[in-house]
């Protein structure tokens, strides 16, 4: 009976024979899926191959802001114009929900009861709602907006209607360079200026006006260029001809679904991680800044949210990776992202099922990697240094 | 390795094989037809909750050639976009379902287009406020447009040929282009006119809306299967060409009975009463009897359910018979 499980006794022998049965099944299961795909989609006729990307897709993108896109371009604009879609969503949604997210977060720890009754109440009711129903909720407000003829008009150059929010447009004339050229040069000063200060203060104790002398860097400095070159910029008004405005810059009531609904769901899960990441700062921390006479708002920047951040951090992640896939129920309202577009009008024109499911979900693998990647980093620079 | 790859190939072979579709509708007791999410007049279940329509019809029709029974089928709804997927995977065994027969969809997507039960062309729809006459007009307005359908191809096609600009307004079903219709998100709606005809009578108020006169592409609407299984594509194809023959041959549902001791051949032979048309699709041979008895014939079909009496307001035009002025046509049934 021993002289059986003798090679079984040995632990190592064990655990290289489990590994091998894993991996083992693993490929085999990967060998049937494939061959049975293969299988079926010759014996059903069903071509296969990465042709189709060079064909004219033959339909019209209207959401497309940053590429112009006709019907005769091919299904890889399509892919193009979905993938930069994503990330206008995702990017403004992840940026709103931070924000959103840590100030809800600290009005819940706030003393005053109502206030932070009434975050209680909205990070409830927003996480526990399905994020579907408030895509949809707020899309079905926003339709219900006055028509496009009757048109909202808002310090008489804003139009609000069921077709969107339109806004002049600002053209920039031949001398704004300079000013661009200018904001861009008081940012890198004004981060040399941070630093400076700080080894300064680190040194001699001595503090220095940052934010004020930013302010006056990044603005002021740019704005009597600006009047001095003779106001280089003017504005292209929408104008209401035909059936919809002309000209202008306009956002779309499915792009704004779109962000309320991911920025707001998301927010809440953040106020409760930053809410968890400041509660995990010993109390001892705040009482003893306190006893040396910080005020309350330094309390907050320089004695608590560093600590905080290395607990809010690793959560806060996966909640960026949340809202980038979520934004794939765009389809929902008809907003034309990755899925929609290429996942969903090219695969369906095209029946190249499998072809365009792999390519859209490796772009979600990629995003989401990408955003792990510098979100790690970003969580290595917060961690504590031990000296 | 010879042997291993062998049983693998058969494995893959028991998990996708369809022995056959016949056999397999006859094992499961009912058919699984594909149809719309719900378009009156097509495919919308009725007030008693009841599938009823022309591609209802069609459905019941194949249930009642498989099993002699008009209820022995179960209705998938599908969307514009899932119908295709749907009909490959297995999950219905055909599709009656507003669609138009391309050559891509018959050649590279593997189905099998069995006949035409509608033809049809893409109309334009709009608020007759607009006092828009022609779609020629339609510079720079907000379209609604089922995605993944060929009218939005032939939507990109007419704007651009006649150099006129459109924003396009992508939805999922009729419903929803519906709702952003009504809600005014969209100035037009455009898909087949038989389905903008539907739309129309299901809004609170008809009369505001007005169908445009242009019809800019061909839509032949039919049911399909998929390709390879040839014995069940021909039990749906007489399916739908008996319901055409009874239409010609003057054969309802009311005069079926009568019609058996008729002394026509034809009308013989398709009742099964001489001949054994039945046993060659290896149907029980009262099948086309029993499709006019509990269905009725084409226009019967029609009539009830798209016709000028009906909602719709759907003159038969192209759909008549051939004999009459129209182009609705079917092989002769011998």
């Amino acid at each position: 009976m021993r002289s059986n499980l003798g090679f079984f006794s040995d632990e190592k022998f064990r655990s290289i024979f489990f590994q091998t049965l894993v991996v083992g099944l693993f490929a085999l299961g990967l060998f049937f899926v494939i061959t049975t795909t293969s299988y079926n989609l010759e014996k059903r006729n069903i071509a296969t191959g990465w042709s189709f990307l060079q064909n004219p897709a033959g339909f019209d993108i209207s959401f497309s802001p940053f590429l112009e896109f006709k019907s005769t371009d091919t299904h890889l604009k399509v892919y193009f114009v979905g993938v930069l879609n994503t990330l206008l969503v995702s990017i403004t949604g992840c940026i709103a929900a931070t924000i959103l997210g840590f100030i809800l977060g600290i009005v819940r720890l706030s003393s005053n009861w109502l206030l932070s009754r009434l975050v209680y109440i909205y990070v409830e009711f927003s996480r526990n709602v399905p994020l579907l129903l408030q895509i949809i909720l707020w899309y079905s407000i926003l339709i219900q907006l006055p028509r496009v003829k009757q048109s909202l008009q808002v310090l008489d150059v804003f139009y609000i209607s069921n077709r969107g929010l339109y806004s002049p447009r600002p053209i920039f004339e031949s001398g704004f360079s300079y000013v661009s050229i200018a904001i861009v040069l008081a940012l890198i000063s004004s981060f040399l200026i941070n630093r400076w200060a700080k080894k300064r203060q680190d040194k001699t104790g001595q503090q220095f006006p940052v934010f004020s002398s930013s302010i006056g860097l990044i603005f002021i400095v740019p704005l009597i260029l600006f009047f001095i070159l003779g106001s280089p910029l003017s504005f292209e008004h929408p104008e209401l001809k035909g059936f919809n405005f002309k000209g202008g810059l306009v956002i779309r009531p499915e792009f704004i679904a779109m962000f309320l609904a991911l920025s707001i769901y998301t927010a809440a899960f953040i106020s409760e991680i930053v809410r968890a990441g400041i509660m995990s700062v010993s109390k001892g921390q705040r009482e003893a800044s306190a006893a040396i006479g910080l005020k309350q708002t330094w309390i907050m920047r320089l004695i608590i949210i560093p600590q905080a951040l290395r607990v809010i951090v690793p959560p806060l992640t996966s909640q960026y990776l949340n809202l980038t896939k979520n934004s794939s129920l765009g389809i929902a309202v008809g907003y034309a992202d990755l899925v929609h577009g290429f996942g969903g009008i090219s695969l369906n024109q095209t029946g190249q099922a499998i072809e365009c499911m792999a390519i859209v979900m490796a772009t979600y693998l990629s995003i989401s990697l990408t955003i792990s990647f510098f979100m790690n980093i970003y969580n290595r620079s917060i961690q504590f240094k031990e000296k | 390795m010879k042997k291993l790859l062998s049983i693998f190939a058969v494995l893959a072979f028991a998990f996708s094989a369809h022995a056959g579709t016949l056999d397999d509708v006859k094992n499961r007791g009912f058919l699984k037809c594909g149809v719309t999410t719900g378009l009156a007049g097509f495919a919308a279940p009725d007030d008693s909750g009841e599938w009823a329509g022309l591609d209802a019809d069609m459905c019941r029709a194949v249930a009642v050639a498989v099993f002699g029974d008009r209820s022995k089928v179960e209705f998938i709804t599908t969307t514009g976009k899932s119908r295709f997927p749907t009909l490959a995977s297995g999950e219905v065994d055909m599709l009656a379902r507003n669609t138009t027969w391309t050559i891509s969809r018959d050649v590279n997507l593997g189905f099998e287009f069995v006949g035409v039960n509608f033809y049809d062309g893409q109309g334009f729809m709009v608020p007759s406020a607009l006092g828009v006459s022609s779609a020629t007009e339609l510079d720079g307005a907000t379209v609604c447009i089922q995605t993944g359908t060929t009218t939005e191809l032939n939507l990109a096609d007419f704007f651009r040929l006649n150099g006129i600009s459109y924003e396009a307004l992508p939805i999922e079903t009729n419903d929803e282009g519906k709702e952003n219709l009504f809600a005014g998100r969209c100035d037009v709606y455009t898909t087949d006119a038989s389905g903008l005809s539907s739309t129309r009578a299901a809004a609170s108020n008809p009369d505001k809306w007005v169908v445009l006169p242009e019809i800019i592409s061909k839509e032949p609407l039919g049911p399909l299967v998929r390709h390879g299984d040839h014995q069940w594509g021909d039990v749906v194809r007489w399916s739908l060409n008996a319901m055409i023959i009874a239409e010609e041959l003057g054969i309802t549902s009311e005069n079926v009975d009568a019609q058996m001791s008729s002394n026509v051949p034809e009308v013989l032979r398709l009742l099964g009463v001489e001949g054994n048309y039945g046993e060659m699709l290896e149907l029980s041979n009262d099948w086309a009897y029993q499709i006019i008895k509990q269905i009725g014939n084409y226009s019967e079909s029609y009539e009830a359910n798209v016709g000028p009496d009906t909602p719709l307001e759907i003159a038969r035009g192209l759909n008549a018979l051939w004999t009459q002025g129209g182009i609705l046509y079917a092989p002769p049934f011998r």
